[in-house]
């Protein structure tokens, strides 16, 4: 069939402007331009309470990014979340001392996992598993905390008073 | 063995031969319905080769049911269509497509492609059916277009063309892979006389120069009568009238005679069905 | 009463007459594939029409939805100071849903009504017929380079208007509202996954377009071949498309992101 050379032009322009949407879309908005893709190391942490931390969620030194989380699970025997993390294998020198916490970005950001390295000589290796963590910090027990602690408070002043 | 071989036999066997050579299309016992209504009813028609056969008969009778019974876009409720010896509708899609190949069909407004030019609407069927080269394609085109007088058209898009033109632009197209036979559906119908005189010889002229069979649908009687040599007329979905234009006009039958000169009053009523005239308006 | 039922049961089995025969019509057109292969240049043509014709139209709509959604999104966000995040809903809500969607919505307007009228029209001026006399199928030599082409065009559409939308959103919240331009591409690259959002957007629209262009085409081939039933045809394409668009996005959305 017959179709002028100026259609078909315009056509590959349009092809080439929806890929290249596609690509922006994959590499600029998401994530694919961070690493990812399963290569990386394995590191395994246990917590008494992982909070509102998920699957992907980042994992960072000094506030940088190194790796996210692979996978969650719960230990019925100890009773502790199993969470494990991907480390990009560039950072492959995390002292075997290193501590795991869960933190929260800003007040309503999301939770992540902050490492803190510690000072041993050997380097935590692939399947390794974290010594000492942090469990996440559950706003309604900061809040109950706070507010029982004001409770407290209150009846300390009101006992003084009645004195 | 031979003695079974009786007489009647004998002559029904060689009918059926001579059949099969003389037409071109036979019809046999073909009954048609549009849900309760009967457009057709165990009509026969025989169309022979190499004659210009036309089908007549007032609006709505379903002329242009048959062209597409015929070129086996429909499906008959009984009955068969013979073309060239096999049955149009026992023919699986392939064969059937083949078929059609050697059919042209003109269509009452053209049925041009509008986003082709006239060339390329005529080329159409000449690239979707061969391998030709390119300039092959040219000269069979130009060919065809100078048969209906349009090589100069050859640019113009179907909007631009008038309604006689296209007819003659559809005709090009439907003579373009030299077919054996050409159904015309209303070839006449909203024309001028000059265009209508135009396609009256162009049908003639096609016909007997390149040795086609062809078949015209129409009600217009007088162009129709100079171009055919026979004629059908068929009403209520019943052939009334068969015969060359000559007996046609001699016909005995009132209903004939009132389609042919086209009286307003006859066995065909004028008045649609009604209680009695003074009866209503007193009611 | 008795009329009630009568008419329900009616339009009941209108209606799955009809898929019936739509169906049975989608099958026809994949029988097409062959013939499409071996002409790419039906597909380009049809593609030009349906697509390169759109894209205009896509492209502004996309670029005031996006701004729009930056103007919105600045005023709530900003009321918990979270403006950082701008870009995480401007670019989710674009990417999951209103890319997809808007413009499956803006196609079948544009490309499928077209298609609809053209088809139905060329059924009215007896050019199917036409060409199946010619002994051409013309669900294969018309209805399927436009159906695959609508099919191909929908998920670039979609992937236009939504980057088109993002850089709307950029352009309003970082360059008019003061948004760090920092934060706005990193928050909505840490928040965004390639396979939960991009990927299950690019299948929506690519539903969608299979959708759309499908109503629409078969609407053009089945509609009554006068110019009353093109133009009721053509009504049908753009009421149908946009149910159908709008009840897939929540059963997508629902299997997608819905913990079901």
């Amino acid at each position: 069939m017959h179709y002028s050379k100026s259609h078909a032009t315009w056509v590959g322009f349009f092809v080439f402007l929806g890929i290249g949407a596609l690509f922006f879309l994959a590499l600029q908005v998401s994530n694919l331009s961070s690493f990812d893709h399963g290569d990386g190391y394995r590191l395994v942490a246990r917590f008494e309470n992982i909070g509102g931390l998920k699957v992907r969620s980042p994992v960072t030194v000094s506030g940088v990014r190194i790796g996210r989380v692979s996978a969650i699970d719960y230990d019925k025997k100890t009773y502790q979340a199993v969470v494990e993390m991907k480390i990009n294998p560039t950072y492959d020198t995390l002292p075997a001392d290193t501590s795991a916490g869960i933190y929260t970005s800003g007040l309503l950001g999301e939770q992540y996992i902050g490492l803190e390295p510690g000072g041993a000589e050997e380097y935590l290796q692939n399947g390794d598993q974290f010594e000492y963590t942090q469990s996440a910090l559950v706003l309604e027990e900061i809040i109950g905390q706070f507010l029982f602690s004001k409770a407290d408070e209150l009846k300390k002043t009101d006992e003084a008073d009645s004195q | 063995m031979h003695r079974f071989y009786t007489e009647k036999t004998r002559r029904f066997v060689s009918q059926m031969d001579q059949a099969d050579t003389e037409c071109l299309v036979t019809i046999r016992d073909l009954t048609f319905r549009r849900g309760e209504r009967v457009i057709f009813d165990r009509i026969n028609l025989d169309f022979p080769r190499g004659k210009v056969t036309a089908i007549m008969g007032p609006s709505g009778t379903g002329k242009t049911t048959l062209l597409q019974l015929i070129g086996g876009q429909l499906r008959p409720d009984e009955g068969k269509v013979l073309v060239d010896g096999r049955n149009v509708h026992g023919l699986g899609l392939k064969a059937l497509y083949e078929l059609r190949k050697s059919i042209g069909m003109l269509f009452q407004n053209g049925a041009l492609l509008t986003d082709l030019n006239v060339f390329e609407n005529v080329a159409f069927p000449i690239r979707e059916h061969t391998q030709l080269s390119e300039s092959m394609i040219r000269k069979l085109v130009l060919m065809k277009l100078h048969a209906v007088g349009l090589r100069g058209a050859r640019e113009l898009t179907p909007a631009k063309l008038s309604g006689g033109m296209a007819r003659r632009v559809a005709l090009a197209r439907a003579i373009a892979l030299d077919p054996m036979m050409i159904l015309y559906d209303e070839p006449f119908t909203g024309q001028d006389p000059i265009t209508k005189g135009v396609l009256v010889k162009l049908i003639r002229e096609l016909n007997d120069s390149l040795g086609m069979t062809s078949i015209v649908v129409s009600h217009d009687v007088q162009e129709t009568a100079t171009i055919a040599d026979r004629m059908y007329v068929i009403s209520e979905g019943r052939v009334i009238g068969e015969g060359t234009p000559e007996t046609l006009s001699r016909t005995t039958s009132e209903r004939v005679r009132q389609f042919l000169t086209g009286a307003p009053d006859g066995p065909e009523r004028f008045h649609y069905e009604a209680i009695d005239y003074t009866r209503d308006l007193l009611s | 009463m008795n009329g009630i039922f009568r008419f329900l049961g009616e339009t009941v089995l209108q209606i799955f007459e009809k898929l019936g025969r739509g169906s049975y019509f989608l099958v026809l057109m994949l029988g097409g594939v062959p013939e499409v292969l071996k002409r790419p240049g039906l597909l380009i043509a049809q593609v030009y029409s349906v697509g390169v014709l759109t894209v205009a139209l896509i492209t502004i709509s996309g670029l005031f939805v996006g701004m729009v959604l930056g103007l919105q999104g600045y005023t709530i966000l900003s009321d918990f100071g979270a403006e950082q995040t701008l870009g995480v809903m401007v670019a989710a809500s674009l990417v999951r849903e209103l890319g997809p969607v808007v413009s499956a919505l803006l196609f079948a307007g544009r490309a499928g009504s077209a298609l609809t009228a053209e088809i139905g029209l060329m059924k009215a001026t007896e050019q199917l017929s036409g060409m199946e006399m010619m002994a051409v199928d013309p669900v294969k030599r018309i209805v399927a380079p436009r159906f695959f082409a609508g099919m191909l065009s929908m998920p670039l559409l979609a992937a236009v208007f939504s980057m088109i939308g993002v850089l709307g959103g950029h352009g309003v919240g970082v360059g008019m509202l003061g948004v760090d331009d920092g934060a706005f591409w990193s928050q909505m690259q840490a928040s965004l996954d390639v396979r939960e959002d991009i990927l299950n957007g690019i299948i929506k629209s690519v539903v969608f377009g299979f959708v759309v262009t499908w109503i629409a085409v078969f609407e053009g081939y089945d509609c009554l071949a006068t110019s009353e039933g093109v133009s009721r045809a053509t009504t049908r394409t753009v009421v149908h498309s946009a149910f159908a668009v709008l009840a897939l996005d929540f059963l997508l959305t629902a299997l997608m992101f819905g913990d079901f």
